[in-house]
């Protein structure tokens, strides 16, 4: 893996790394990579994949209200808050 | 020199994709219990769930499913009967797990279509809209941004963020490319979302406001030379908050894009905001590289398998199509083309549909939705329907019918109502707006008349009929105009010995 | 005489004849945990307060005849990846740091409902990640049996607060091997139950299609008698399996496996297998040979494989599930300058916030759901779990349990593996398969390893929903042991007493 993709990588996961963290990363994700590559060995075409254990289908639950938290209790661990809402550094992007 | 929309036209043939997200109206979120009301106090309706606390965990709203499937039905799609839900990965701050829980490869319906009627240089036309897919997914936060120059995103100091709508079931219906549609892009691009509303509003399924946002439309749109047989590059525009900005959005789009085809420019492939002032559309903040949403099955939900006979249930319990049932009205009412189109295009038939089911007569129903309460609420600045009720209206045209009210006096109840002087029988009592029908106090004023104009009577006693018309006013008028003025007339001719 | 040393329904049994309150009996907890866990850092929180408040209402309810659950009053060490309202709950990890959630998880809420008392919070490889509490932001925990080697882990809090006998009993979780790793390697036992039948309901999510909350004690009757409380269908976890938990609590009292076929997987053998290990697993093989039941040798070829596969599942699931922490709605917030952006504040939070192993499995896991290598790495990962599904159901339609040292080796030395990932996910290799096939897994004590007179776990797997063959398999095993020893194998712990004095302080470094 080139370094230029641990950074895209780091970017798309929205961590903040060192240079030296990236190379010491790459490294280790290599290693790991290198191991873990032998699923391929046989993850045949005709083999269906399993994202769940049990296998189970429509489990909804019915259309009623239930008691949302208050206000406070929602705010309750926000590193900042103003008029009861979440109060964040200015965010950019889309409008 | 730059390209009118006509030029445009002569030279290039737009290619249409319309992505339409509906908020339905149920009362709970998609994947928890918090309420849906609009407008309520900023995180109050908000949990674990919908807040994307540590540990909470989603469970899928059974009518929420249901909806899906009617909308699905409703657009002539197939329904899947085994689909999935994904999580879309990505960072923003108005979604609190950072990624959007909702439908990937595997939708709950695809492959439908809906016809829409355009009026045509060559009289009405039918156009066959192909609907891509239709999938559930779920709504994001509201921010606020706080401080800055122009109040916008760019240049503010810090957001606030509301998770109140965050995780509110979303549907979206995404077309296939509409092509073929020339010069009528912008018509099609309306009447399709227009359609689109009416069947949604049918199926009771959402409250479908584009101005509260439970209805939003995205636009994509591509030129390509005609007859040329490419494809163009496509822009998405977003932010088109009105059936009326949709074909303007389109509109505006077709001849920027035209514009910078024809001046050796390139259309580039982004997200542009249409601007509800100028009709136009202006480009957002341009991604560094493209998104990569790393999808994968949502492993806190399992799939959904509709069984095909709640799919048929589901299907037979479908309201008629409003189309069938325009035309039904039309016929039952025996309204022509020209004046059922301008209620249509007034937004006003469900007005009169209800006026109608509240026991008024059907022309009368129209023409005081159409004339009068529009007249007033144009006035007002409002929509008729907020100035007042179905029920109202159709009390004030029974009233009417049975004489107990001139139109006159019709017209003030219908302004007291407006103005919350209370109901039509309200209005009456306290304003006195009962049609005087006691006939001796309809002669005793009649007799004033005559006592007050004498020349007058003798003549219609000599046979000059027209001559009573002055003696008809002053009773009128007398009384304040709350008499029936055929009832004075019948009175007042066989007083004088012409009855 | 009740003591710490007393095992859960012993302690139970003298709540119910009033010989000693729970206020005393959580107290004598208390007074253990302040002597011993400077050395064992067992915990990250203690809820004094709240607990004997607790125990003194369960006292009163007793006292006024209310009939209680079973383990009423008794005192548990729940593991710091489960919501507790108003109570720290970190994930053993800075970015949750002093966050206090506004809700109850579903197994707290179910202790709760059966009056255990929970004593505090217990340390943890952060988010679940590892297998020696060495992950911990907050510094290690540390063998009861010698303090300069790990716990295990994740989990290696509960199961040292067991051995420490600082509680009898925990809660863990377990997403490959983090219950049954840290039992094997502290001399108690712990169950990962079927997947589905412990609500996930604040859980906080490492790999959601893994973990499984399970109960952590020092004998299977204990751990019965807790899985019990904790099990049952929960329609906030849309996973949980709507079905009658199977009756743990009278297989654990059963313990009869005259007849039973056991299956051996060959896969679970040879090399990276510590000689004691292999000593102690066939030891008890012999035993429930000679207590009639049938060996059966087994192949799961796909086994060697589940490894890998889990490597890239769990890792997937946890770049998405650990996104949610981004310092904008709770825990940790890091701006360096004024005027940073949003953005910018959550890269650099995460960037701190996050430990070495976390933001390795992060990378990991954004890269194998990544386009273009999604289909190479993660899909091609789900088609094995696939193949270890179909292994296990063809070994359960031959045997009625599936058997396995619960870990390659006894505890190793703190920092000894700390720089060599592979290394350290080799821990996992026999507790890994049960996770993706969803199916129950126990670890029990099988003795200690002559090399170095530590314990060795005894692993048992059972079909999925027939959690009941764990107990049952389990209990006639730890019966047979428990004569040979003369009672249980922490009878031959060291004292701590005379280690912790070495250790004070050294847990949160």
């Amino acid at each position: 893996m080139e370094l230029k993709e641990v950074k895209h990588l780091a970017n798309l996961a929205r961590i903040e790394m060192s240079d030296e963290e990236l190379i010491k990363i790459q490294k280790e994700l290599d290693l790991i990579l290198n191991s873990v590559a032998r699923v391929q060995e046989v993850a045949k075409d005709d083999i269906p994949a399993t994202s769940h254990a049990i296998e189970m289908v429509n489990v909804f639950r019915k259309d009623e209200v239930k008691s949302s938290l208050s206000n406070q209790e929602a705010l309750s661990g926000a590193p900042a808050q103003e008029e009861a809402r979440f109060k964040v550094p200015q965010i950019l992007g889309e409008e | 020199m730059a390209l009118s929309f006509d030029q445009v036209i002569e030279k290039y043939e737009p290619t249409l994709g319309l992505e339409v997200h509906v908020e339905l109206n149920t009362k709970s979120k998609m994947f928890c219990g918090c309420a849906t009301t609009f407008g309520a106090e900023p995180n109050t309706q908000v949990c674990p769930v919908c807040l994307g606390l540590p540990g909470a965990l989603p469970a899928v709203n059974a009518k929420a499913i249901e909806s899906s499937i009617k909308i699905g039905l409703a657009l002539n799609c197939k329904i899947s009967p085994f689909n999935r839900f994904a999580r879309k990965n990505y960072f923003y701050p108005d979604m609190p797990k950072n990624f959007q829980t909702s439908q990937y490869d595997e939708p709950i319906c695809y492959d439908g279509y809906l016809d829409v009627e355009i009026d045509t240089d060559e009289g009405k036309k039918t156009f066959r809209v192909e609907i891509e897919r239709v999938h559930m997914e779920e709504d994001t936060g509201k921010s606020l941004h706080v401080g800055g120059a122009t109040g916008r995103i760019h240049g503010a100091d810090y957001s606030l963020l509301d998770y109140n709508r965050a995780g509110i079931p979303l549907v979206e219906i995404v077309t296939k490319m509409v092509k073929g549609t020339g010069k009528y892009a912008p018509e099609v691009a309306k009447a399709y979302v227009t359609a689109l509303r009416d069947i949604l509003r049918s199926l009771e399924v959402s409250d479908v406001k584009m101005e509260q946002g439970s209805l939003r439309c995205d636009a994509n749109l591509s030129l390509a030379p005609i007859n040329s047989n490419t494809l163009g590059t496509r822009s998405e525009t977003k932010n088109v908050n009105s059936l009326r900005s949709v074909e303007r959005a389109v509109r505006g789009e077709m001849i920027r894009q035209g514009n910078l085809l024809e001046s050796g420019g390139k259309v580039i492939q982004e997200t542009r905001h249409f601007l509800e002032e100028s009709g136009e559309t202006r480009p957002g903040r341009s991604k560094e590289q493209a998104e990569d949403y790393r999808y994968f099955q949502e492993p806190d939900l399992l799939p959904v398998a509709p069984e095909s006979k709640w799919v048929e249930e589901i299907r037979n319990s479908l309201p008629e199509k409003p189309a069938v049932r325009r035309k039904r009205l039309q016929a039952e009412w025996q309204v022509p083309d020209k004046e059922f189109d301008a209620m249509l295009n007034a937004d006003l038939l469900e007005e009169v549909v209800q006026t109608v089911a509240a026991g008024a007569d059907p022309t009368r129903a129209r023409s005081w939705w159409l004339g009068e309460i529009s007249r007033l609420a144009n006035e007002a600045g409002k929509s008729p329907a907020e100035l007042i009720s179905t029920v109202d209206v159709a009390t004030v045209i029974k009233l009417i019918e049975q004489g107990e009210l001139t139109d006159k006096l019709a017209r003030q109840v219908v302004e007291g109502v407006i103005n919350k002087e209370g109901t039509p029988q309200e209005v009456i009592v306290k304003r006195n707006l009962k049609v005087v029908s006691d006939d001796s106090a309809l002669m005793k004023a009649i007799e004033e008349a005559i006592a007050a104009q004498p020349d007058t009577a003798q003549r219609v006693r000599d046979g000059n009929i027209p001559a009573a018309g002055a003696l008809i006013g002053a009773v009128m008028k007398s009384t304040g105009g709350q008499a029936d003025a055929a009832k004075v007339r019948q009175l007042l001719l066989k007083h004088l010995g012409q009855g | 005489m009740t003591s710490i040393f007393s095992t859960a329904s012993e302690m139970a049994e003298s709540l119910k004849q009033k010989e000693i309150s729970s206020v005393e009996l959580v107290q004598m907890h208390y007074d253990r945990i302040e002597k011993v866990d400077s050395g064992v850092h067992a915990f990250l929180h203690l809820d004094k307060a709240g607990a004997l408040a607790k125990a003194k209402i369960i006292d009163d309810k007793r006292a006024a005849g209310e009939k209680l659950s079973p383990l009423a009053g008794i005192p548990l060490a729940l593991k710091d990846v489960l919501t507790q309202k108003n109570q720290p709950t970190t994930c053993g990890s800075k970015i949750l740091e002093n966050w206090r959630p506004p809700y109850d998880s579903t197994v707290v809420e179910r202790l709760n409902a059966n009056d255990v008392v929970i004593l505090g919070k217990t340390n943890m490889d952060e988010f679940a990640m590892g297998s020696s509490t060495e992950n911990s932001a907050y510094g290690p925990s540390r063998n009861p049996w010698d303090l300069t080697r790990i716990p295990g882990g994740s989990g290696g809090g509960s199961s040292a607060s067991l051995a420490a006998f600082e509680a009898p009993l925990a809660i863990g979780t377990d997403t490959g091997g983090s219950i049954r790793q840290p039992a094997a390697v502290t001399g108690t036992v712990g169950v990962k139950p079927t997947y589905g039948t412990v609500s996930r309901y604040g859980l906080i999510a490492f790999s959601s299609s893994l973990d499984q909350a399970g109960p952590c004690a020092r004998t299977v009757l204990d751990a019965a008698l807790l899985h019990q409380v904790i099990a049952g269908y929960d329609e906030k976890d849309s996973t949980s399996i709507n079905q009658p938990i199977p009756d743990v609590v009278a297989a654990a009292k059963k313990g009869e496996v005259k007849g039973i076929k056991i299956g051996v997987v060959k896969e679970f053998q040879g090399e990276g297998y510590q000689k004691g290990v292999l000593n102690r697993f066939q030891e008890s093989l012999d035993i429930l040979v000679n207590l009639g039941a049938e060996l059966v040798e087994l192949s799961c070829p796909s086994f060697d494989y589940a490894l890998a596969a889990y490597y890239l599942i769990a890792p997937s699931e946890a770049s998405s599930n650990l996104a949610r922490f981004d310092a904008m709605r709770y825990g940790l917030r890091i701006s360096e300058t004024a005027g940073q952006s949003a953005e910018e504040v959550m890269r650099i939070t995460r960037g701190k916030g996050f430990g070495p192993e976390v933001k390795r499995r992060i990378m990991l896991g954004t890269y194998a759901l990544s386009s273009g290598y999604y289909d190479a790495y993660y899909g091609s990962a789900l088609k094995v779990r696939t193949l270890i599904k179909r292994d296990f159901e063809k070994a359960f339609s031959q045997v009625d349990v599936l058997v396995s040292p619960t870990a390659p080796t006894t505890a190793f030395k703190i920092g000894e593996k700390a720089n060599d990932p592979l290394a350290m996910y080799l821990n996992d290799i026999c507790t890994i398969p049960t996770n993706l096939a969803g199916i129950g897994g126990m670890s029990l004590p099988a003795g200690l390893a002559e090399e170095d007179n530590l314990p060795v776990g005894f692993q048992i797997m059972a079909p999925v929903m027939q959690d009941d063959r764990l107990y049952n398999v389990g209990a006639a095993l730890e019966r047979a042991l428990h004569e040979k020893w003369g009672g249980n194998i922490l009878k031959q712990i060291p004292d701590l007493n005379n280690l912790v004095g070495i250790f004070a302080g050294k847990g949160s470094n």
